[in-house]
């Protein structure tokens, strides 16, 4: 796994780097002492895991976050404690370490990087399987409060955008997770879903009925759009 | 008073005493400019950036192993951000300590 560091303070940027030598298999590949530089350097190179850190003049670490338009995993270092909530509601950040760092803490979060790289891979097996195709994947996990979540396909009746969050609904359960409608359509099996309005994909074994522009799944009548409805009919075994 | 001490470099360096140095040397170099900027903030009366200054010397506090001057500073970086720069003394005389400490080393 290759890392860089991105701290205005060469002090922070050193032990960063000294406890990322205390790690197999991770490696800092560039250092950078103002977001601006790291983000020249992630247009044309990438990365795996980024620290970085929240406090630097002109540019935040959370403003830089912004700019990235496929953040790689980032573990946040700052001696501000104050920004921990703010920092998990980005699904990219997956640790906050206040300096100074220990080597036993930020072991910790290379452990935690880890276990999400392995985490997100799985949903990235569907989707590098091509939609086309039929992924062999039966769930996929979500990060609710730092937690990562199992959740069966063939469980979910449907998932609801509400800004910048989603909303699953499945047989036991409803999350809500930060992310987009598009991200999570992505990880999902073509042959049980589909994008039935803006706001709403839906698993189509789910259907109890469809009346004009509206589709009955368990309690909840969805909208169908008119653009989506010719391939909602499409799916359908009609007789 | 708490005293500027080794203890988190060399628990740190775990016997790398390369890394020791050179993490010592960063921190002589690092630190006096921090210091310095922190200053020329205060005396003009500009809080808030003195206030982002203090939030940068609070690592090499916690770098120097002082964990009450810590604390401090974080009270102190709360109140020069709402103007009040009461506990300037207090830091100043942190900020002395460590000072002294780099220089023997």
């Amino acid at each position: 796994m290759n890392c860089i560091i991105v701290d205005d303070e060469a002090a922070a940027r050193m032990i960063v780097s000294h406890l990322c030598s205390q790690v197999d298999n991770l490696t800092v590949i560039e250092e950078f002492s103002n977001a601006l530089q790291a983000m020249k350097f992630l247009n044309k190179n990438d990365v795996d895991l980024i620290f970085l850190d929240i406090h630097m003049p002109d540019f935040t670490g959370f403003d830089f976050i912004e700019t990235l338009k496929n953040p790689p995993k980032i573990v946040l270092t700052t001696s501000n404690k104050n920004f921990a909530i703010e920092a998990f509601e980005y699904d990219c950040i997956v640790d906050y370490l206040v300096k100074p760092i220990s080597l036993p803490r930020f072991l910790k979060a290379a452990q935690k990087v880890e276990s999400f790289q392995i985490s997100s891979a799985q949903p990235n097996v569907a989707t590098s399987a091509s939609r086309s195709e039929e992924s062999t994947e039966k769930e996929m996990y979500i990060n609710i409060d730092r937690r990562l979540i199992k959740i069966e396909f063939d469980k979910i009746y449907l998932i609801e955008a509400k800004g910048d969050y989603i909303l699953v609904k499945t047989e036991d359960k409803n999350y809500t997770v930060h992310s987009t409608l598009k991200k999570i359509e992505e990880k999902l099996p073509d042959s049980l879903f589909l994008k039935v309005h803006r706001s709403y994909i839906i698993n189509i074994k789910k259907i109890i009925d469809i009346e004009d522009n509206s589709v009955l799944i368990a309690r909840d009548v969805i909208p169908i759009s008119r653009s989506n409805r010719p391939e909602l009919m499409k799916r359908l075994n009609l007789l | 008073m708490e005293q500027p001490n080794l203890n988190y470099i060399k628990e740190l360096a775990a016997g790398d005493e390369g890394f020791e140095r050179k993490l010592i040397e960063v921190v002589q170099k690092e630190l006096p400019v921090e210091i310095e900027e922190y200053l020329a903030n205060l005396n003009n009366a500009a809080y808030l950036l003195a206030a982002e200054n203090v939030h940068k010397l609070k690592h090499k506090l916690g770098i120097l192993g002082l964990e009450k001057g810590y604390a401090i500073a974080i009270e102190y970086e709360t109140q020069l951000r709402e103007g009040n720069a009461d506990l300037k003394n207090t830091f100043q005389s942190i900020l002395n300590a460590c000072t002294n400490f780099i220089s023997g080393l």
